[in-house]
Order: structure tokens, then C-alpha cells, then sequence
């Protein structure tokens, strides 16, 4: 059924209008058959599509226009959303491509998506004074490990088993023609994207670190974070990795409970 | 206030920095306010610097006023509160839908003017302006299809709704260029009925023909230089209701900054002559 009906409801209208945007190949009906019902159709798979593209860079940079649009449409047609916002627009494109069987073949690509995915949401997050080292410096051993630190408002991080996701992610990121050819080390990798001030920064984070921010942001006191993050790697050095987190600013200032 | 306003533009993160360092008389922006509802970050920051030194219009694409539905009370909420942070000149909707049962689609959908969607569009528009404390504009559509059943002529449906609501209007007036084309009305007869006491703001912006279908179906596509047609139009139009905040609307294809301000002062030039005759 498409729209034709004088006498149709609004909401009967839209219902059919908006089946007929999504149907595939020609439908009946008298809107549906006119050349401009083909605008709007355009206009809305365009929209989505591109939008995609622009929040999923990494990923169109890996597979390339011709498969990234055709995964986009599909992706399109069976995820609806009901937020008009296109720069966030594509939540559920890691788990779409996990899923995917086109891209079966690419068992990273999901976890690339994931990182992409961080930038938007790392880009418009809340903005936040992160927290610095002296403050912690001044808390007692015993206050130190009992004292929990909130991730910042901007900070997303994961951990990749046995996939070189932020590698890849980062090669096709901050791609800008001096293209980095070694060859991958294809083992796990962990990122952690942040956005301290204006723009989004991106690191490495290993296994111990992921386990660590993992505890944190579950509002784990230290002591149980570094515990996490040994558990995750017996080798963690727990005052580095806390040095490091503490200069990216990848903590709120003002949540240091004891 | 928006007396003070002449010729804007449409603000694009390309041009940021040519935007805030701007100091063209009369010169604004317009944003889509659905490109901020961040919780911060950078284009955030960078529309409230813009805000600190010119007037800034909200031009909104997503409350779907048109549905057969309530506005989601969530987006309202986000323009609520970005209309407070920024304080715009101007707030404006469109008569379309484009969000419905759960779905958001990425345009501007028509419906048959019938007595219900007149009086739905009477509600949400009244939603909004209860929410924003304000009133608001609302812009005429592109038309690409014939829709039976429509029970008003576009413009005494418009009039009707702003008598109702209290609302304004945003006159598009390569939206009726295009539309007059693809569905064969005189778009000098559309543009010299509108209420010139209703028209808050008005919109110039390029379209493109259907690169099947040729002239026989223009697309509202804001890729291409505002056409002769529609620069006609707008002269007929400033003649007539004299000068209205204007602004030129580019979305793809984006020329240099001062590619477009040359459009802008063009605009602000055809309302030169019709500021002094009401000064």
C-alpha cells in the first residue's frame, strides 16, 4: 500500500509514505509512481548513507566507497532511529558489522567502527576539568588506594583481543598521505580516546590499562583498579599507567572520594 | 530585534574563522540547532564565539511539526536549552514531517493540507513556542509530489496557522521557485499573496534539475549559486513587503566564504533601496 487516498488519517498518510521511502524496487500508488517521490527517497537514503561516511571514517577509508555503501544502506533500512541528530546518527554500526556477513572476512572491522564511534561520542561529550597529579600526591598510601577516580566525561576506551584494531583505526584516522607501511604486529591492541580540551586525543592503552579504567569507571576504589589491572597483565606498572592516565587528563577533577 | 538584521548566511564549520572575523553590516548566521545539541565540545565553543559577535538564528529540521504526533520531548527540551545558552534572533521549523513512529528520516516529508493537519501543526507549534517562550517561524516547503486531498490552498493554510498559533513565517522563496516548477503554479502569484505582515525572515538558496528528469523536476538541492529565477523573485518580493532579515543557504558544493558573502551583499544591495524608503 502507498499513499493515494484523499481520504487517509494523517497518521495513516505517513504510515504509508513512510513505508513506501524504504520499499525496495517500484511500488503501486499514486505518490509513489511520480518521478519526485524518487527525490525524497534519495534524499533520505543520502542522508543516512553520507552521514555514516562522515562518522565512520576509518571504516569507508578500509573497505572503500563502493562496499561501505552497500553495507550503509543495509545498515540503513534495518536500524531506524528516532534521533534527527546525523553526527550521532549510526550508533549500532559496530554491532551491525559484527554482524554482517559481507564482512565476515574482516574480523576487525567492528572494533575499528568501535573507535570511530568514540571520536563522535569523545567530540561531543561533556566538557570537564580533568584531575592532576599533585592533587593525588597529596593523599596518604592508605587514602590513595581508597580513593576512586571518575573517567572523564569525554573518555572511551576498549580493549581488542587478538586484533591490531587501533593500528588499523589510527593508520586510516589520521591518514594524511604519509602512509605508514609497516606491517601490522597482529595481536591484541586496547585505545583509549579522550577529548581534555578542544579535540579529541587518542592513545594506546594495554590490557592493564583497559582493566583499570574498566574499574574505575564501575567506582572501584585504586587499590581494586590496580588489582583489576594486574589480573589483567601480572606485569602492569600500575604507578606508569597512572602517570600516563593522569597527564592525558583522563580523570574528573572533582570526584576524588576517599 | 531582528530589526537589526540584513543579510546572513548559513554558518558551515568550514568557515568558522571567516565567520568570526565577519564585520559586514547587517551581517548573521543561521545553524541547524540539531548540529549542536552536544553535551560540549568544540562546535559548541565555537557557536557560542560566533554568538558573541553576531546575531545567530536557529533554523530547526527535526521536530517533524507536520506528524500526526506530539514533538519528541526531548529534542524540544535540547532546543529549549540551546535558545537559552545562545538567545537567537530568530527560531525557526518547517511545515513538513520528517520524524514518525520511532524513525527519523533526514528530510522534509509533504502531507495533504486537510483541516487535521492544520490543526496538528496548530498543536506542536504551539508546543514549541510554549517551550521556547517565543514566537517562531515556520518555512514553506519544496514540492516534488502531487498530493491528492489537499483541502487548502498553501497559503491560506499558512496564514491560517499563523492566525492560529501566533506563529510567523520563514518564505523560502527558491522552495517556491522549485515547486512552482515541478508542480506548474506561478511562483510571482504565490509570492505576491503571502502576508507581508507574517514574513519574519526569508530564505534564497540554488537548486539543481533532476539529473534524469532535466528542468521538468527541480531539487531543492542548496548546492549551486541562487538562480536568476529566484534572485527575481526576491526583488518582487523586497519591492513589495520591503526589507526582511534574508539569508543564503549553501549545504554542499561549499564555495569560498567570500563567494557567498558576494551573494549576501547582493541581497543586502536589492534591500538597499527599500531600507531608505522606510527609514
Amino acid at each position: 500500500m502507498t499513499p493515494s487516498s484523499a481520504l487517509l488519517s494523517l497518521a495513516d498518510f505517513q504510515d504509508r509514505f513512510a513505508e513506501a521511502l524504504l520499499a525496495d524496487g517500484d511500488a503501486d500508488g499514486r505518490l509513489a509512481t511520480q518521478p519526485g517521490f524518487a527525490v525524497h527517497r534519495n534524499t533520505v537514503m543520502k542522508g543516512w548513507v553520507d552521514a555514516l561516511a562522515a562518522n565512520y571514517p576509518s571504516v569507508l577509508r578500509l573497505v572503500g566507497e563502493a562496499f561501505f555503501r552497500t553495507a550503509a544502506v543495509a545498515y540503513a533500512r534495518m536500524h531506524p532511529t528516532a534521533d534527527p541528530r546525523l553526527w550521532c546518527y549510526g550508533a549500532g554500526y559496530a554491532d551491525f558489522l559484527a554482524t554482517y556477513a559481507p564482512a565476515a572476512a574482516l574480523a576487525y572491522l567492528p572494533g575499528v567502527a568501535r573507535l570511530d564511534r568514540y571520536w563522535t561520542e569523545a567530540h561531543g561529550a561533556a566538557s570537564a576539568p580533568a584531575l592532576d597529579a599533585v592533587t593525588l600526591a597529596s593523599l596518604s598510601p592508605a587514602q590513595l588506594a581508597q580513593c576512586r577516580l571518575a573517567p572523564h566525561p569525554s573518555a572511551r576506551w576498549a580493549w581488542s583481543a587478538g586484533q591490531p584494531v587501533y593500528t588499523l583505526w589510527r593508520r586510516n584516522r589520521e591518514a594524511n598521505g604519509s602512509e605508514d607501511s609497516a606491517a601490522l604486529d597482529w595481536q591484541g591492541e586496547g585505545a583509549m580516546l579522550l577529548r581534555p580540551g578542544a579535540s579529541v586525543t587518542w592513545r594506546s592503552l594495554d590490557a592493564a590499562g583497559c582493566a583499570f579504567m574498566d574499574a574505575c569507571a564501575q567506582g572501584q576504589p585504586l587499590g581494586m583498579a590496580a588489582a583489576a589491572a594486574v589480573a589483567a597483565d601480572a606485569h602492569a606498572d600500575i604507578a606508569a599507567l597512572l602517570a600516563v592516565l593522569l597527564q592525558d587528563g583522563a580523570f574528573i577533577a572533582t570526584h576524588i572520594e576517599t | 530585534m531582528t530589526a537589526t538584521l540584513g543579510a546572513g548566511l548559513a554558518l558551515k564549520p568550514a568557515h568558522y574563522e571567516a565567520a568570526l572575523s565577519c564585520d559586514a553590516d547587517g551581517m548573521w548566521f543561521e545553524v541547524h540547532p540539531e548540529n549542536y545539541y552536544a553535551d560540549g565540545g568544540p562546535r559548541l565553543a565555537w557557536l557560542e564565539a560566533i554568538r558573541s559577535r553576531h546575531p545567530v538564528a536557529l533554523h530547526g529540521v527535526g521536530l517533524s511539526l507536520a506528524s500526526a504526533s506530539a514533538p519528541d520531548p526531548a529534542h524540544l527540551g535540547r532546543l529549549a536549552a540551546l535558545s537559552g545558552r545562545i538567545a537567537p534572533a530568530i527560531v525557526s521549523e518547517h511545515m513538513a514531517w520528517s520524524a514518525w513512529r520511532g524513525a527519523a528520516y533526514p528530510d522534509l516529508l509533504p502531507f495533504p493540507r486537510t483541516g487535521e493537519a492544520l490543526q496538528r501543526l496548530v498543536d506542536n507549534v504551539g508546543r514549541m513556542q510554549d517551550a521556547l517562550k517565543r514566537r517562531i517561524a515556520i518555512e514553506n516547503p519544496s514540492h516534488y509530489l502531487r498530493i491528492e486531498g489537499h483541502a487548502w490552498d498553501e497559503i491560506d493554510f499558512m496564514a491560517e496557522l499563523a492566525r492560529r498559533s501566533g506563529c510567523g513565517l520563514l518564505l523560502d522563496v527558491n522552495n517556491v521557485h522549485v515547486g512552482a516548477r515541478n508542480l506548474g503554479y506561478d511562483a510571482a502569484a504565490y509570492i505576491d499573496r503571502v502576508p507581508a505582515s507574517l514574513i519574519m525572515e526569508v530564505h534564497l538558496a540554488g537548486h539543481t534539475p533532476d539529473p534524469v528528469l532535466g528542468q521538468a523536476l527541480l531539487i531543492d538541492s542548496h548546492d549551486a549559486p541562487v538562480a536568476p529565477e529566484v534572485w527575481a523573485l526576491y526583488a518582487r518580493l523586497v519591492a513589495r513587503v520591503g526589507p526582511r532579515p534574508t539569508l543564503i543557504e549553501r549545504d554542499d558544493h561549499l564555495p569560498e566564504f567570500a563567494t557567498l558573502m558576494a551573494e549576501r551583499a547582493r541581497a543586502a544591495a536589492l534591500m538597499a533601496p527599500a531600507r531608505m524608503e522606510a527609514a
